[in-house]
């Protein structure tokens, strides 16, 4: 066993880890943070998105030891101080961006880690940063049309229906 | 104008906000005081005898606290399949036993012989490593034509790999091999059906609980049909009675038919929490869901067209061989008889079908309904062969369907393969359709490829598929083992707001939000003040789930029904609170007035009288306002549509893009078209997944080669288009109270012969007479086809 501490959603934690205890086991398991899931064991379908040190991260693919010492988001963490959903929340429910929403918070993830990077990304962009997050409900296309929504530009030419 | 509010709005999801923020409670997020995790045993050949299970070393391991085995399962009933089919000689199919856990042979890769409890997961997975299975490898049979020709058998007691030899409709063959004889012109064209992975984004994950004070279980599982499930593990497989096992559903990770099924996890995860006294959770890992879900699909077919010169249809005729796989799963002989059968007139006057399926064990994971269900088959064997028709006669592909749909003063109309299309117009989808695909401009845009080194094809289809599923009547004349109505109990509360029970499952498709809007409207009250309980047999009235397209058609029809008898029941309260008869009650807006005067009650005030009822003539009311209906279709819902798309093609590569992709449907009346709009994009991406990308791989000795993402190539978001989806003109149905039609599955029945027919297009465009290419259309598969041309 190992002492980790972190910083999860802004809270200090600090939690004896066996070694081989991934990131996602530890936030779902230690922390009973269950909106980060796992989809795949090979680390291919991005349900386990989170932000370590600002950077989008498959929390399936790195040891809970590995992130001692760093500031860890979670999706229980995006909305605003107020509660209300945040901007990329916000655009996933008005464009329909999500089903089952099995896949929604590592597509939120990877959609806030996008948009720091590029804030204003074409379709293209979106489509290939989204490449290691699979959704198997939408299709992508009410996805791409909320991150796009989300970085401020107009998406009504995008066909609605 | 789009209504802002009510039936036809496009309100927003209820549902996102917790989805959005982490908050919502799929199955593997459920941990209870004192869990214990369960670990399979999973066969690694495909066909083999067990010798011997030694599981002593195991049983010593830190944290075990029992092991299974199929020999503890032995006198539990078999997984039942739910429909039975007799074969064209009046023969019942072949129903060997699906175990719980394998016992006397393993017939697939993936297929469970034991299982461990222990206090942790890490504990249980070394304790499965330490059994010791003997297993005598037998030549696995995987290929389906070879199984039907061979001596070997994946269940030795029925002595035979076919488990039916079905024609539909076999009073027809004669007359259809005769007219297909005389005909003037006759395409023929075999086509494989690519065998699919459902791959529903949340694994499978089933916790048992046991409660021994009053001998009671609990099972929380990943399933479509919480009931069914009950059902099926009451009737059939475990015997425990209905009043002594509840089976929830919380939030479920999608579907797509694979949670429909009952899975023998479920059953062992029950046993277990019994003989422990203590919860047993077993979550599926992704390559046991590859190896262990139902999988879709697989089939391989003959069809054959005869036509007038003219383009006029006079019969089809296909020959299919359906796999089953090692065990017929719950729907599994259903999916490609009555529910592909059925549909191979399509859209069409055709006056001849003949339709023979024969349904093939082989040691692969069982196949089963997988969005579309049997529809996407037959669809795609038409509409392939039709394309290749109209090629050959030197048709317009859009002339041709137009020459031979049925027309709008037809319906009802009986097509040649036995169903009773109630509404539609066929031609004036396909005028929705050629307005948005800008047919003269593709030319131009064929040369702008060109000019780029690609090719470029359109791709041109019509569907009709049969949803809704099903009324119990028809379905058990055709050999279903259960009715197929769902239920809906509307209870208002004292304080004016509703708790709307049903027995359809929302595992994506919006129920939480619509179905308010539905019994809002109705009510005239705020769909805010109205929650919808799901998934939770203790709770929900007994209805049959969510498969089929059939949650707003059947359950929304009950839940219709039920508001209906809220409604009277309230006038009647409402008279005797106005002092009037309850004829001159008129109920709008969520008031009661009396009419021809100005006094009113509100639905509220209705409530609340309901449940303290002084002054209030029992004789005659029964206290509380709380009512349930089951609704059982007169017929299904016949969706249609036009869909066409644009491909680019590098002939350098084989690579195929989907420049543009049109889905004009009839869903009749709409209730929230945010969501349908949804519904039909996600069939488009499964759809267009399996045209292109997706695909379930044997090899000989029937190890699954793609039984992970790393080799199964699930669609990304790069490798799909924005599309254009209409469902603004729809027909209502005939039958159902609100007039719709089922939209969760079409687009996966459409897509598939519109992205094949575009590539052949394409493909012909450069002179290359490649007439067809089957499913997946990988860059290797086209860029063969284009090499033999």
């Amino acid at each position: 066993m190992a002492s980790v501490t972190m910083k999860v959603n802004g809270k200090s934690v600090s939690k004896d880890v066996e070694g081989r205890t991934l990131l996602v086991d530890f936030l779902r398991n230690d922390l009973r943070l269950t909106g980060t899931h796992v989809g795949c064991d090979t680390s291919q379908c991005g349900a386990c998105v989170v932000h370590v040190n600002g950077q989008a991260v498959k929390a399936c693919a790195i040891f809970a030891i590995e992130v001692d010492g760093a500031e860890v988001a979670t999706i229980e963490g995006q909305a605003n101080a107020d509660g209300s959903l945040n901007v990329i929340q916000q655009a996933f429910q008005d464009h329909h961006g999500l089903q089952c929403g099995f896949c929604t918070p590592g597509m939120v993830m990877s959609a806030a880690a996008l948009l720091k990077e590029n804030p204003k990304p074409s379709e293209a962009e979106v489509r290939s940063y989204l490449e290691g997050n699979i959704c198997r409900c939408t299709g992508y296309h009410n996805i791409v049309k909320a991150i796009m929504a989300a970085s401020g530009q107009d998406v009504a030419a995008i066909a609605a229906e | 104008m789009p209504k802002d509010h009510g039936i036809g709005a496009s309100d927003k999801r209820r549902e996102d906000v917790r989805f959005l923020t982490g908050a919502g409670h799929y199955t593997d997020d459920i941990k209870h005081y004192g869990a214990t995790t369960a670990v399979f045993c999973r066969s690694t050949v495909a066909h083999g005898v067990i010798k011997s299970i030694d599981t002593s070393e195991a049983e010593g391991m830190p944290g075990v606290l029992a092991i299974f085995t199929g020999a503890d399962f032995a006198d539990v009933g078999g997984n039942p399949a739910g429909w039975l089919i007799n074969s064209r000689d009046g023969t019942p199919m072949k129903e060997p036993k699906r175990p719980v856990l394998a016992h006397g042979k393993v017939r697939h890769v993936g297929d469970a012989y034991a299982a461990v409890i222990a206090e942790t997961e890490l504990q249980a997975r070394n304790a499965a490593e330490a059994i010791v299975a003997e297993i005598e490898e037998l030549p696995a049979i995987v290929d389906m034509a070879a199984a039907l020709a061979g001596d070997a058998f994946v269940h030795d007691e029925i002595e035979t790999n076919q488990c039916f030899d079905w024609g539909w409709i076999e009073d027809n063959r004669a007359a259809t091999d005769a007219a297909i004889k005389a005909a003037p012109h006759v395409t023929t064209l075999e086509l494989v059906n690519n065998r699919l992975v459902p791959n529903a984004m949340e694994p499978r994950c089933s916790i048992g609980n046991y409660d021994a004070g009053n001998d009671s279980y609990v099972l929380q599982t990943t399933s479509q049909n919480p009931h069914l499930t009950r059902l099926l593990i009451s009737a059939f497989v475990m015997g425990i009675p209905e009043n002594k096992l509840t089976v929830i559903a919380p939030d479920v990770g999608g579907g797509f038919g694979s949670k429909i099924y009952h899975y023998g996890e479920e059953a062992l995860v029950l046993a277990a929490a019994r003989k422990i006294g203590r919860p047993v959770k077993w979550t599926a890992d992704r390559t046991e869901a590859f190896l262990t879900d139902a999988h879709g699909r697989d089939h391989v077919t003959k069809i054959e067209l005869a036509c007038e010169k003219d383009g006029t249809f006079i019969a089809f005729r296909t020959e299919t061989m359906a796999n089953v796989g090692a065990y017929l799963s719950n729907f599994s002989t259903a999916t490609p008889t009555f529910l592909h059968g059925t549909l191979m007139a399509g859209n069409y006057t055709v006056p001849n079908v003949y339709v023979n399926v024969k349904a093939v064990f082989t040691n692969t994971a069982p196949v089963d309904a997988y969005r579309g269900a049997g529809r996407p088959e037959a669809t795609y064997s038409i509409e392939r062969v039709i394309d290749k028709a109209a090629r050959e006669l030197g048709i317009d592909p859009i002339e041709i369907r137009r020459k031979n749909f049925v027309k709008p003063d037809q319906y009802p109309f009986v097509s040649a393969a036995g169903l009773e299309y109630d509404s539609g117009n066929y031609d004036a989808l396909m005028d929705t359709l050629e307005k948005h695909i800008d047919r003269k401009g593709f030319e131009a845009r064929r040369k702008e490829s060109e000019a780029k080194g690609m090719l470029r094809g359109l791709g041109l289809n019509a569907y009709i598929e049969a949803c809704g599923i099903a009324p119990s009547n028809l379905v058990g004349v055709l050999g279903s083992r259960v009715g197929l109505y769902d239920a809906a109990t509307v209870r208002v509360n004292a304080t004016g707001n509703l708790s709307v029970m049903v027995g359809a499952h929302s595992h994506g498709q919006g129920h939480e939000t619509v179905f308010p809007q539905i019994v809002g409207e109705m009510l005239g009250i705020d769909p805010q003040s109205i929650d919808i309980v799901h998934g939770d047999t203790s709770k929900i009235p007994f209805g049959m789930g969510t498969y089929g397209s059939r949650s707003l058609a059947v359950c929304g029809s009950a839940m219709v029904r039920a508001t209906e008898k809220i409604i009277a029941k309230a006038k009647k309260i409402a008279a005797h609170m106005l002092e009037a008869s309850a004829d001159d009650v008129d109920f709008k807006d969520g008031q009661f007035t009396v009419k021809g005067t100005d006094k009113s009650v509100s639905f509220g005030e209705v409530a609340l009288k309901a449940y303290i009822p002084h002054n209030f003539p029992l004789e005659d009311i029964e206290p509380g306002l709380e009512e349930t209906a089951f609704y059982d279709p007169a017929n299904f819902t016949y969706p249609s549509g036009a869909y066409a798309c644009e491909v680019e093609v590098d002939p350098d590569t084989g690579k195929v893009r989907v420049d543009r992709f049109v889905a004009v449907d009839d869903f009749g009346n709409i209730m929230n078209p945010m969501i349908v709009t949804g519904q039909v994009h996600g069939g488009l991406g499964q759809g267009i997944g399996q045209a292109l990308l997706e695909g379930a791989r044997y090899d000989d000795d029937g190890q699954l080669l793609s039984a992970s993402y790393m080799d199964y190539t699930m669609p990304r978001a790069d490798d799909l288009p924005f599309y254009t989806v209409d469902h603004a003109n729809g027909t209502p149905c005939t039958h159902n109270p609100l007039g719709v039609k089922g939209c969760g599955e079409a687009g996966a029945i459409g897509s598939p012969p519109t992205i094949v027919n575009a590539v052949v297009d394409a493909l012909q465009s450069a002179g290359k007479n490649v007439t067809h290419i089957d499913m997946p259309l990988t860059p290797l598969r086209v860029w063969d086809a284009m090499q033999n041309a």
